[in-house]
């Protein structure tokens, strides 16, 4: 994303670590670098979400509005992505210059919720065929440092399990057009159901090797790299007392994108999507249950509220 | 004239201020890695990100052989605000926020020891909750001490207004959002409080001259005030060393 200058000799350093499962950092092929969440950051949106995963820095903002739904899908509600790439990050984002990088993620974003196992937009209808809710979400890409889908998605389902939709109070039928009254009070709302939502992984093909969570460096030392996006667990993300009434879990995957000017190959294809779908449940398992004690914490009100300031 | 409840009978505010009184102001310095210079404020809701790189070359364009070229860009997050707004920048309100930006960084900034070479300023709102601008500025005179680029001064800005207790006027400081859409006069004030001049004063609705002294002498005791939580918060940033780089296990 940000140039980054490397000698060849660094490359081949890093091309033969990577051989040997080692990355310059220590890590193995598989290994995420320590990342830190908080949630409701902004007060003015219905949810939101600032994940740091070493140097990228993501915020995510999700505002409700009430929206008549699209004619095709009556019972359904309506979810849009808009991604800014803040000139924080590098000066070559001044003006519309992040534009082109905003609107790949923002397309591959969307097309990782488009089916319905991924996120039930039912869930988002108020009366079928006049009103649903449209979820705006808002990303905003504060410092660019390897990696930015998997941040993004996570910062994303993050901001959508911190959300609250108003409950609908009362409803006036005046002919056909519905007028709808929504509680004032801001604890009368329910929680999305956000347990399936997808994490993007994104796998660099370094030599014969994929590595997950590249950094700049690793980035810019690869040909291409493959973008998974996986469904999510729902058991991490809601308080079932019973495990047996959930039925069997199966990963699905709800995206495949590819970048880059190199290729792939079938077999290489293949064992990179196997390892992707290992790490997305992997992660997916580790934010549930991250998000679940924050939640927790705010009820007992026992959390502090840090946001930029740590 | 502004309307009568800005103030209530016991004489305070909406948000249970009293007329002089400040927004509480938290800010940190150092909070990114990758740009030069980096420091977040937060002034009661309004909450400002503000990242400075340079000094380094300048475009082709914009280059001059006397001064440095400061380069500013003014832009507000679609979640900042009540209502979602679509654009984040490029629309007129925030190429004109960007320019008062460059018009009192400018003034503070020795410019003279830098030709040929530009300092760009970007500035994200996060949060707006009246007082965006002053937020800004105050945002960014942080973040370029952050990247050690030298100063005449500190750079402080706040806003004033004026309303009416019980007949006499009375100048409120620091307005909040709620206030200022109350539709009485907003007064903002850049200033270099240890120099005592002004780097750029601006003024919506109607004041009449006779309050006028007044209003904008206690905007520019706000940032007066301002300038020494500035101040305070640059030492001790220093007194703890380098920028800390937060590693946390989940």
């Amino acid at each position: 994303m940000a140039g980054i200058l490397l000698s060849h000799t660094e490359k081949v350093y890093i091309t033969h670590g990577v051989k040997n499962e080692y990355r310059s950092d220590g890590r193995s092929n598989i290994d995420y670098r320590p990342m830190e969440l908080e949630t409701d950051v902004v007060s003015h949106a219905s949810g939101s979400a600032r994940l740091r995963l070493a140097n990228t820095d993501i915020l995510v903002g999700v505002k409700t509005e009430i929206d008549v739904p699209k004619p095709d899908k009556p019972g359904l509600g309506k979810i849009e992505f808009f991604v800014d790439c803040s000139a924080n990050a590098t000066p070559e984002f001044e003006g519309r210059g992040g534009e082109q990088l905003a609107n790949s993620i923002s397309n591959i974003m969307l097309r990782a919720y488009q089916s319905a196992q991924a996120f039930n937009l039912k869930q988002l209808c108020i009366f079928e065929g006049k009103q649903c809710w449209k979820l705006y979400i808002d990303i905003l890409i504060l410092e660019c440092g390897g990696n930015l889908c998997d941040a993004v998605s996570l910062a994303v389902k993050a901001a959508l399990f911190n959300t609250r939709i108003p409950f609908v109070k009362a409803a006036l039928m005046d002919g056909g057009n519905v007028d709808l009254q929504l509680s004032d009070d801001p604890f009368d709302s329910k929680w999305l159901d956000v347990g399936s939502a997808p994490l993007l992984v994104t796998l660099c093909r370094i030599g014969e090797k994929c590595v997950v969570d590249p950094t700049a460096e690793e980035e810019s030392c690869s040909l291409v790299s493959l973008i998974v996006g996986v469904t999510g667990n729902p058991k991490y993300y809601n308080d079932y007392e019973d495990e047996e009434e959930l039925p069997a879990f199966e990963a699905k995957c709800s995206v495949i994108s590819m970048h880059g000017p190199g290729s792939v190959s079938p077999q290489n294809l293949r064992d990179a999507i196997n390892q992707g779908i290992i790490a997305a449940v992997c992660l997916d398992e580790a934010l549930g249950k991250t998000l679940f004690r924050e939640r927790r914490d705010t009820e007992q009100f026992k959390r502090h509220s840090y946001g930029f300031l740590k | 004239m502004p309307g009568p409840d800005l103030l209530s009978s016991q004489g305070l505010r909406l948000d249970g201020r009293r007329p002089n009184e400040l927004r509480r102001i938290r800010c940190k310095l150092g909070v990114f890695t990758q740009p030069d210079g980096s420091a977040y404020l937060e002034q009661g809701n309004t909450k400002v990100l503000a990242a400075v790189y340079g000094p380094h070359q300048a475009s082709k364009s914009k280059s001059s052989t006397e001064a440095v070229v400061v380069n500013c860009q003014y832009s507000m997050a679609t979640f900042s605000t009540g209502e979602r707004k679509n654009r984040p920048r490029g629309d007129r309100k925030s190429l004109e926020m960007s320019l008062h930006l460059r018009q009192a960084l400018t003034a503070a900034i020795k410019t003279e020891l830098y030709p040929r070479s530009q300092i760009d300023i970007y500035i994200e709102v996060l949060q707006a909750d009246g007082g965006a601008y002053c937020a800004s500025v105050n945002a960014a005179t942080l973040a370029l001490v952050d990247a050690g680029v030298p100063l005449r001064a500190y750079v402080c800005a706040c806003t004033a207004s004026m309303a009416w207790h019980g007949g006499s006027p009375a100048p409120l400081l620091d307005v909040g959002h709620v206030e200022e859409a109350a539709g009485g006069v907003v007064l903002t004030v850049a200033s270099l409080p240890s120099t005592g001049s002004i780097a750029l004063l601006e003024m919506s609705h109607r004041l009449h001259s006779d309050y006028f002294e007044n209003v904008l002498s206690r905007a520019l005791q706000g940032c007066r005030d301002i300038e020494v939580i500035l101040d305070k918060a640059v030492r001790d940033h220093l007194a703890e060393g380098w920028t800390k780089q937060d590693v946390v296990t989940v």
